[in-house]
């Protein structure tokens, strides 16, 4: 074997330019690959994360239905027993229960719908990330009861600030008019201009006597401690959840069915990336693809001599195969490396898209954002460009099966 | 000469030249067509975009756009209408809307909605409205109490045609006003975004329940041509009274959809720079081999007397051809996939709501840019060329005798 080793290897630098034109193609796809995938992977991470943080969290515990309708009178009517169940989970790291509402909320001058929500203060500053958003003013404490938090560009458009009155009205759960006065102890921003717009946060004690909830929550949030977890929690804290539940009226959903849009999305992007790799590698593979023809092809004299001195099709296949697998190898492994420094790179500094932070913060993603590099994403890519340069090897490798030596070696 | 020197020596080895030729086809057709299909998708959420209630250019009272609240009407809407009438060329078609936010309810449910004050007959040559009714009818023009709501918003507040649906906003003076409105249509849109945000009623409908008078929200305007929307709007602005009004085109009011166009435009020229990349090692590579293995024969050339820039010419002789070669049957490929997808489109509703997060329509439908086609086959072709030029210099700089001698 090490013969055929030694002889691969100098038969690459035997026409080192073309040798390292070819590499330089298979280390330009393997670094692209690295880092788009890199770029991709981070972001999706960015982007769920801070869905979870500010939203959903990683599991949910709901009346069934209510993730569609929002029903106010669709209810967890026993939060305390859920509550129970999940401290037997040693999964969960923090849990939360709110309620929701839509309402008219008033400043002096304007009135705008907004989605109302009650919140437990401590126990959803250990599962959200709203306390840290908090700019202005402060976060409710947990004594407070018509105190509220309002989002930026919700209270620009009320033309409030902090200690400024808020008249609230809506629907109670049992259909009758939830009216309040709330005052404005907090203003949060979170970069995402929907949640700013539309949401304002007050505690859940109070909202549960406005609203007529007798004590029911609409949503217990529960976060794990990392996505990984989630599977697991959601089994567990089903099993629990239905010995408590003697209606069958509640449902354990994760972060995937409570935002369905991001995860599809997230599943779009990754598909029109690989087409648009598989064929940037395939225009890769047809570019090299000459490289290991005439690598073999104007070598048919010599290959006559060395199969008429007796040196078997087989093993000179396994030569040639695999002087085109190491030059494979060489363009990836440098291609990895430099993809790797690329990348590497951005994840320090961050690259900033000049002129998409708007569209970006759609996606909850900020102006600067960080490329992930993991194993997963140097494999993948590293993994199409090798099978398919791996298959391009191969065709012309075949063609020696046919050589025989006579007729090879008076070829010119 | 040198055409046909150069055209029968790319034949010389022929599978050498169909490998690099499949390379380039692959890599011109991965850029029409992809391209195509980005375009496809930014056209499309234009389209959505000014159909859904935006037109080409709108008239709001200064400030509407920031504070869309009621104090913010145009009071006057005669001195619009005038402007509007004097300015807008031929084709224009125009419409005035009232539009608040506000909270409708019924018996089970309450949510937050855009409540729009339309004129039926000229709204249904502007925006989606028109054609978008499945159930039950469109808005008649004396239509008092009827309402037309999304299929998304009647299933969540789970009702039907006939039905009541009460709507709760703010008015001029500051009260809250609340409306019974019958539903009379349910309408389909393109987003599912779309048909839960708006409700529409009558525009004399709206403006009663909110105390308004005969004052409007905005005007929409949409022209035969999108690209005659900075004109006119310049136009419009220097006619209106200054400072009271916002004249503003769809590139102004869709800032997100004016940011992803800008990112798409980016995005298929990078492609095409990759791409091209991805083949040009492969071109550069087969001229050399090309060159090399003929050796002798440039050293043959030259002792007879042919100039290095002929050699240079007659190398990117060849390597033109096979760049032409590789651009035609490219772009005929990209054509037939383009026209091959243009009836039917690629349908992504197993991804509807990836979409819909994304701002995409649930089906595609490539779209030409001349642009496009011309700026891809001029990648190919220029750098092409440029990158061949260094096997040609290399093929010129061979000394007769060496190269004569080389075996």
């Amino acid at each position: 074997m090490s013969i055929e080793i030694k002889m691969a290897w100098r038969n690459i630098w035997r026409n080192s330019r073309r040798s390292v034109l070819t590499i330089l193609a298979i280390v330009f796809a393997t670094m692209l690959l690295v880092f788009m995938l890199s770029f991709q992977f981070g972001s999706y991470d960015t982007m769920i994360n801070t869905a979870v943080k500010i939203h959903t969290g990683h599991v949910q515990v709901q009346a069934e239905g209510y993730r569609d309708k929002m029903d106010i009178r669709l209810v967890v009517p026993n939060p305390g027993a859920v509550d129970d169940v999940i401290k037997d989970t040693p999964e969960i790291n923090a849990y939360t229960s709110r309620a929701n509402a839509f309402s008219l909320v008033s400043s002096s001058d304007r009135t705008y719908g907004v989605l109302l929500t009650g919140i437990d203060p401590e126990r959803e500053a250990k599962v959200s990330t709203l306390k840290k958003l908090v700019r202005r003013g402060e976060y409710l404490a947990q004594e407070d009861t018509d105190m509220a938090l309002v989002g930026e560009l919700l209270a620009e458009n009320l033309k409030v600030d902090i200690g400024d009155e808020l008249v609230v009205l809506g629907q109670g759960r049992d259909g009758s008019v939830a009216a309040s006065v709330l005052k404005v102890k907090g203003i949060f921003s979170s970069g995402e201009d929907k949640f700013d717009r539309n949401s304002v946060q007050m505690s859940l004690g109070y909202f549960q006597d406005v609203f007529s909830m007798r004590g029911a929550v609409h949503e217990v949030v529960v976060l794990g401690s990392s996505l990984e977890d989630v599977k697991k929690i959601k089994k567990k804290l089903g099993a629990g959840v239905r010995s408590i539940d003697n209606d069958g009226k509640l449902v354990i959903l994760d972060w995937m069915e409570l935002m369905p849009g991001i995860v599809q999305s997230i599943k779009l992007d990754l598909v029109s990336g690989l087409i648009m790799y598989v064929i940037l590698i395939v225009v890769v593979a047809f570019s090299i693809l000459n490289t290991f023809l005439m690598a073999i092809f104007e070598r048919t004299r010599e290959f006559g001599v060395l199969m008429a001195i007796g040196m078997t099709p087989g093993r000179l296949m396994r030569s040639l195969f695999l002087e085109s697998v190491t030059i494979t190898f060489i363009g990836i492994i440098l291609g990895i490396i430099s993809g790797g420094m690329v990348t590497w790179y951005f994840q320090v500094h961050g690259i900033v898209i000049s002129g998409a932070s708007e569209f970006l913060s759609q996606y909850g993603l900020p102006e600067r954002m960080y490329p992930q590099l993991s194993i997963f994403s140097v494999s993948i890519g590293a993994g199409i460009v090798l099978i398919i340069t791996i298959l391009t090897a191969i065709y012309p490798v075949l063609k020696v099966r046919r050589l025989r030596p006579v007729e090879a070696m008076t070829a010119v | 000469m040198y055409l046909q020197m150069g055209w029968r020596n790319i034949w010389r080895n022929p599978r050498r030249t169909i490998v690099i030729m499949t390379a380039v086809i692959i890599g011109v057709w991965a850029m029409i067509f992809l391209g195509a299909l980005m375009r496809g998708i930014s056209e499309q959420m234009v389209r959505n975009g000014i159909t859904t209630l935006t037109g080409h250019i709108q008239v709001h009272h200064t400030g509407f756009r920031k504070d869309p609240v009621i104090e913010n009407s145009i009071d006057k809407p005669e001195v619009v209408e005038a402007a509007l009438s004097k300015i807008l060329p031929q084709g224009a078609r125009w419409t005035t809307r009232v539009r608040v936010d506000a909270i409708a309810s019924n018996a089970r449910h309450s949510g937050g909605i855009t409540l729009v004050g339309i004129d039926p007959g000229r709204e249904a040559g502007i925006s989606f409205i028109g054609q978008a009714v499945t159930e039950g009818v469109y808005l008649k023009a004396d239509d008092k109490y009827g309402i037309i709501v999304g299929k998304a918003l009647a299933d969540k507040f789970e009702t039907k045609l006939g039905r009541k649906l009460v709507l709760m906003s703010q008015d001029t003076k500051g009260d809250i006003a609340s409306r019974a409105f019958r539903i009379t249509g349910i309408f389909r849109a393109e987003m599912e975004t779309t048909e839960k945000q708006f409700v529409f009623v009558t525009i004399a409908a709206a403006q009663k329940m909110l105390k308004l008078g005969n004052e409007i929200s905005e005007a929409s305007i949409l022209l035969t041509d999108y690209k005659g929307a900075d004109r006119v709007a310049d136009d419009l602005k220097r006619v209106l009274p200054s400072g009271s009004y916002d004249v503003e085109t769809w590139r102004e009011l869709l800032p997100l959809v004016t940011a992803v166009l800008k990112m798409y435009d980016w995005f298929i020229y990078l492609w095409f720079l990759v791409i091209f990349i991805a083949m040009g090692f492969g071109i550069v590579n087969t001229i050399l081999m090309a060159v090399f293995e003929r050796i002798r024969e440039f050293g043959l050339f030259k002792a007879l007397g042919m100039k290095p820039w002929w050699i240079v010419r007659e190398v990117l002789t060849e390597s033109f051809f096979l760049l032409i070669l590789g651009m035609v049957a490219g772009n005929a490929l990209g054509f037939l996939s383009i026209f091959a997808l243009a009836g039917t489109g690629i349908d992504l509703s197993a991804l509807s709501e990836g979409m819909e997060f994304a701002g995409m329509s649930r089906v595609i439908y490539p779209v030409i840019f001349i642009k496009d086609i011309v700026t891809a086959n001029l990648v190919v072709l220029i750098l092409g060329l440029v990158v061949s030029a260094y096997p040609a210099v290399k093929a010129a700089r061979f000394t007769p005798v060496k190269a004569m001698a080389h075996t």
